[in-house]
């Protein structure tokens, strides 16, 4: 079996600040981690290596430094890592991002893609199921739970917002998955040592086979209108009250407020 | 000349720091006051390779450095220095003698189950009589036939009990002095081999330090390490490798009182204002940083020496002597700084000033550094 996953790296912290004036992140100062959610797509993938042998492939689209999540994934036991950089891919949204992702993938051989739920960064949750429609493949979010039957069928919980649902699907698909489906693994000492002296294969534009239009900040059809870091709000009013009078007392604040 | 650490070694930090904060650090307290060995983090550092780093894969370890090892010792300690010497003890002092002075069947005897953790390792040279002046050992060992026989205790075993496999140092030509010492391998189990009074210490209390005591202990004769009368000089050697990983060890220590008093001078407030705002802390808190990193400094050049296989006799008794006085210094001083609180054991800097006094004392006392300083410069 082999499995695909997608990875990005991220600034440690969720509380991202914004520059003000450019409306963009600021990654100064801030350490850079593989995504969480990530990072348990990636545990998904070398449990079933563990089980099934499979092979795992992780793959990503950034700047070079993002080696460094890569090298953290091959000393967790991925065996292949490809990064995706070139200058005509930058200012990607999420539509170009994926785009650049499905047509790096067409290029691999594949029976399950894995990406995580969402990033901490942009917390938009849109590139993995993107990539699913671009490549027209059934697609399974929100993963908690994966079994395999050894052949081709994955049963999966996913999680819903007020409950679970389990699904069966083929391969090949994509899955997103979440942090907490697991606790991933420490990269090991001597996976850490070999993961050191193996090749990171770098994919430019070229390689992609996709039009320039469809990447970077000309594929982007997302503008961001405003950026803005919330600022601090007042003092609330605290009332220390049973429910009934609580309800009052909200009821007045708000139509004083002209709210309702 | 390049002070960065490279790739492998900056990834292993990461690494370790993640397991020493997530696995390590949340025990640190509780194996302290309960005085117990904490047998569920040394499985689970076993499980990632931490107890064979500076071992060839062939040998089944990780394949990595002295500056991976030292990292990670350091920054075990740093969280907890019970962990930091469990790990220094089995690494330096039973799989390096082994590695560097065992011959192809003991390496591969021993060596892969050390290097996976599934054994831990120990050492025994000082006895009651035989401390500082390790040259006056009373254990002897005697030839008969295929065997050895052993009898004579040694005291202040780190490991004892839980290791498996011992390193040994014994007479086997009282008339020849130290150079009738001679180095065996002992393991768990073997009759005659058992294990007296378990100390009861001021610091590093996780970890079990005891009596080895040797009644007509039977030993194999390919049990000998090295060849007979090379004992001493396998102590000292290894010795010298220890004193990296104490060394890293005492650094540990100081940083990690280091990271609790910077945080706690920045929420402290007295006279209206944090502590950190008084220049007394300030000025003291730059002085102990200072020393903090030249130990670092000190400690790293000697594990580059023995990883460039340059004599690093005299580095490595520099390292360990500066950085345990470092980390004494340091964890007095932070207690200091916590005032009261930090007396109280809800602080971690009260069991880090316990812990910090061993490293001046264990693998070669301040004074003995000073020895093999001046000694290596007045030759």
């Amino acid at each position: 079996m082999n499995i695909i996953v997608c990875i990005k790296q991220v600034p440690n912290t969720t509380e991202i600040k914004i520059n003000p004036a450019t409306g963009t992140l600021i990654r100064d100062g801030v350490a850079s981690i593989m995504n969480p959610d990530d990072k348990g797509g990636l545990e998904e993938a070398l449990k079933l290596k563990d089980k099934y042998n499979a092979h795992v492939t992780v793959i990503t689209m950034g700047l070079p430094q993002a080696e460094d999540i890569l090298r953290e994934a091959l000393a967790m036991g991925a065996d292949r890592a490809i990064l995706i950089t070139d200058r005509k891919l930058g200012g990607a949204d999420t539509l170009a991002t994926s785009n650049t992702l499905a047509s790096a993938l067409r290029q691999l051989k594949f029976d399950l893609i894995i990406t995580g739920r969402q990033a901490i960064d942009g917390d938009t949750a849109q590139v993995g199921p993107q990539i699913a429609e671009h490549l027209d493949l059934p697609q399974v979010t929100y993963l908690e739970k994966l079994e395999y039957d050894g052949e081709k069928t994955f049963t999966i919980k996913k999680s819903t917002e007020d409950g679970y649902q389990i699904i069966e699907v083929d391969a090949p698909c994509v899955v997103t998955v979440l942090a907490s489906a697991n606790k991933a693994r420490y990269m090991s000492v001597r996976g850490i040592v070999e993961a050191c002296d193996k090749e990171i294969e770098i994919w430019g534009f070229d390689k992609l086979g996709i039009s320039e239009e469809k990447v970077g900040l000309k594929g982007s059809p997302t503008r961001v209108y405003k950026a803005f870091t919330r600022g601090v709000k007042a003092a609330g009013e605290m009332f220390e009250t049973d429910a009934e009078e609580a309800v009052g007392i909200i009821m007045s604040k708000l139509k004083e407020k002209y709210i309702i | 000349m390049d002070f960065n650490l490279n790739k492998k070694q900056k990834l292993f930090q990461q690494m370790i720091r993640d397991f020493a904060e997530k696995e390590v650090k949340p025990l640190a307290a509780e194996i302290d006051e309960q005085e117990r060995f904490p047998s569920e983090t040394i499985e689970k550092a076993a499980k990632t390779g931490i107890m064979g780093i500076p071992v060839p894969t062939q040998y089944g370890g990780a394949g990595g450095d002295n500056i991976m090892y030292s990292i990670a010792i350091e920054e075990l300690s740093r969280v907890c220095a019970t962990t930091g010497v469990i790990v220094s003890a089995h690494t330096s002092l039973c799989l390096m003698p082994i590695l560097e002075n065992g011959n192809e069947e003991q390496k591969q005897k021993y060596i892969p189950r050390l290097a996976s953790g599934e054994y831990i390792g120990a050492f025994g040279l000082t006895e009651p009589n035989a401390g500082t002046d390790a040259s006056a050992q009373q254990t002897t060992a005697v030839a008969d036939g295929d065997n050895w026989i052993l009898n004579g205790n040694k005291i202040f075993i780190t490991n004892a009990g839980y290791a498996q496999i011992y390193i040994i140092f014994a007479m086997t030509d009282k008339s020849q002095g130290v150079k009738g010492i001679s180095a065996f391998i002992v393991e768990k189990g073997t009759p005659g081999f058992s294990f007296g009074k378990k100390e009861l210490k001021m610091g590093i209390r996780g970890s079990a330090t005891a009596e080895l005591i040797f009644e007509n202990c039977v030993i194999p004769k390919e049990n000998l390490l090295g060849r007979i009368g090379g004992g001493y000089g396998i102590a000292m050697k290894t010795l010298d490798g220890g004193r990296i990983g104490i060394a890293s060890q005492a650094l540990g220590i100081a940083q990690g009182a280091m990271d609790e008093t910077v945080k706690y001078v920045k929420e402290r407030k007295q006279f209206g204002k944090p502590l950190g705002k008084f220049q007394n802390t300030q000025f003291q808190l730059a002085d102990l940083e200072t020393k903090i990193q030249a130990s670092r400094l000190l400690v790293r050049s000697a594990a580059f020496k023995k990883d460039s296989h340059i004599p690093y006799s005299d580095a490595a008794a520099m390292c360990k002597l500066f950085a345990a006085e470092t980390a004494m210094e340091v964890t007095t001083k932070a207690v200091q700084f916590h005032g009261g609180y930090g007396y109280t054991r809800e602080y971690s800097v009260e069991r880090m000033m316990r812990d910090a006094k061993i490293t001046e004392i264990y693998e070669g006392t301040s004074e003995v550094q000073r020895m093999v300083i001046a000694g290596a410069l007045l030759k």
